[in-house]
């Protein structure tokens, strides 16, 4: 059983998420967004990172993935972009490195600071 | 040299942007004066996403959304000044600029105020104990952090739960520190759902509602903080207080107007905004003074700031080259669980449609949004849930709007 929030309209009903012999159940939507959204965050929640890279000229720069990765592998691709430097000439849209823990997401440059 | 323009644009923000290049559009000259070293203004530090879906299309991140703009700026004939602060603004629209170049006069023949906004700090920094070392606002963190990679504590707790904590609680988080509480003083999040989950659920950051700080503790540096619940009238339960240890307090307590320039002048201001009062071209009540973004209201969305400026600029643009004839206004008032309204003037006799957006008061359910003209009702919507921290949009055909506008929920 899972207990979360449907982050799909300001309503932010309180979902309730159940599996009996491999039928998910959710109970606490207002409207069926609530049902499609809670029954993806129980079997496949994904998130988008953005997260900071070091600059080889000591700045920084910010990135994300080009699409949302697998939640529990948030943690561990935030410290992995934490260890990398990226080169002084950066620009933004620049692929930092591709299929980045996940199929097909790539991990590039947003902006320079 | 008294250097002179059409439109001089202060802040190169989303909102200066966006209105010099509407400004541009219809044929004027244009400056921008930006006090940073880059265009963008606040979104060069929101390197999280939730920008652009609806100016855009696509889901962008805060440096994204600046570039598409800095770009197209810098393609276009707009003048830029940076590391150049305003510091004095006239009636008669004389602009006072202190630049690497020295110290400069510009005419203009219409200024669009595009200044941002400012953290609040005041009230909350209002508790009793020690005035130690580590306490930050929201903002301020994040900027030392996503500009210049410095993370200003290791275990942090975080008053307020507007979107800017919230970011800040996973930001932090994510690069090594252990974000002990969230505490907020009323009963709701003034933050959106998707941070509150996104944010603190998937780290496991607890959030206490109805909950504020007594006292601070530590010398040079925060060592820990007392907290307790409020009651209804939001003073502190002083026996339920607890203690929490950590070298960081982050302030996330709320935005406003930046509008320091203005001190001088005789604008009529919304005490509830922090804002001047404008009409629907966002004037205020100095001709050829135009206002849009967050320094005229404290805006969630940086596509609504976009849009907002966009009428500032080509509005600004008309009044300098004389394509404007002014008419009457009505009023537009706010009231029944309606914070403000915003334009709070609409000049009579237009065509086509006008958009007015506004603020709750409160957390409602199941209420109809209603707007009066003279008794009579012209706008009726239901609504599932209005918040505070959601602006609402509501389009009104001007030919309806005879007399003063009342904006109310029923
Ligand atoms: C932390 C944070 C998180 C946010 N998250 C989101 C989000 O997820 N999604 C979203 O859509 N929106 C978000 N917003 C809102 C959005 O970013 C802002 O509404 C928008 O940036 C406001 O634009 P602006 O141009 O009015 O102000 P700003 O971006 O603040 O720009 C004002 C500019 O004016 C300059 N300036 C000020 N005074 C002077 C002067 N006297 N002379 C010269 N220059 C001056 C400043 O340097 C600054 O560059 C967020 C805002 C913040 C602060
Ligand atoms: S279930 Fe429907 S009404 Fe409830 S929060 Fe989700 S989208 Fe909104």
């Amino acid at each position: 059983m899972m207990n979360t929030i449907c982050i799909m309209c300001p309503m932010g009903c309180p979902l309730t998420i159940e599996e009996k012999d491999g039928v998910i159940t959710v109970q606490g939507q207002t409207c069926p967004r609530g049902k499609k959204y809670g029954e993806q965050e129980y079997s496949a929640p994904v998130r988008t990172l953005t997260t900071l890279i070091r600059r080889a000229d000591g700045g920084m720069a910010s990135a994300k993935t080009s699409a949302p990765i697998p939640k529990d592998k948030i943690r561990e691709a935030a410290e992995y972009v934490g260890k990398l430097t990226v080169s002084a000439d950066s620009k933004i849209g620049d692929v930092v490195e591709e299929n980045f823990f996940a199929d097909g997401v790539n991990l590039v440059i947003t902006g320079i600071a | 040299m008294i250097k002179k323009y059409d439109v001089v644009v202060i802040g190169g923000g989303p909102a200066g942007m966006a209105a010099a290049l509407s400004a541009l559009k219809k044929g004027a000259k244009v400056l921008v004066v930006e006090r940073d070293v880059r265009l963008g203004g606040i979104l060069n530090q929101c390197i999280h996403n939730g920008f652009g879906l609806h100016y855009f299309g696509e889901e962008l991140t805060g440096p994204e959304y600046a570039d598409r703009f800095v770009k197209l700026v810098e393609s276009e004939d707009i003048d830029v000044m940076l590391e150049s602060m305003v510091l004095r603004l006239t009636p008669d629209k004389k602009v006072e600029i202190l630049s690497p170049e020295g110290y400069i006069t510009v005419e203009a023949g219409a200024v669009v105020l595009a200044m941002g906004c400012r953290e609040r700090t005041a009230g909350a920094i209002a508790v009793p104990g020690t005035r130690p070392a580590g306490v930050y606002t929201a903002g301020m963190a994040q900027k030392l952090c996503n500009m210049k990679g410095y993370l200003v504590g290791k275990k942090v707790v975080i008053l307020g739960s507007g979107d800017i904590g919230l970011i800040m609680a996973r930001r932090m988080t994510l690069e090594g520190a252990k974000v002990e509480l969230v505490l907020e003083l009323m009963p709701y999040s003034s933050g959106l759902k998707r941070n509150i989950v996104q944010c603190l659920n998937d780290f496991d950051i607890p959030i206490k509602y109805a909950h504020t700080i007594t006292r601070l503790e530590g010398s040079p540096r925060l060592t820990g903080l007392y907290y307790a619940p409020v009651d209804e009238n939001r003073n502190p339960i002083l026996e339920k207080e607890e203690y929490v240890s950590c070298d960081t307090l982050l302030l996330s307590v709320g935005l406003i107007p930046e509008n320091d320039l203005l001190s001088g002048m005789d604008v009529e201001m919304s005490p509830i905004t922090s804002g001047a009062v404008v009409d629907e071209n966002r004037m205020t009540s100095i001709p050829g003074v135009f206002s849009c973004g967050n320094v005229l209201h404290v805006h969630d969305l940086v596509d609504n700031v976009s849009r907002e400026a966009e009428i500032a600029g080509g509005a600004a643009a008309d009044y300098a080259l004389g394509n404007v004839t002014a008419g009457d206004t009505v009023s537009v008032r706010a009231t029944d669980g309606v914070r403000y309204a915003l334009p709070q003037r609409i000049t009579k006799g237009g065509e086509g449609k006008v958009d007015v957006f506004f603020r709750t008061v409160d957390v409602y359910t199941k209420k109809r949004i209603v707007v009066e003209v003279d008794g009579n009702e012209i706008y009726s919507r239901k609504t599932m849930i209005l918040a505070p921290g959601e602006m609402e949009k509501i389009t009104l055909a001007r030919q309806d709007l005879v007399g003063d506008v009342i904006v109310r929920l029923k």
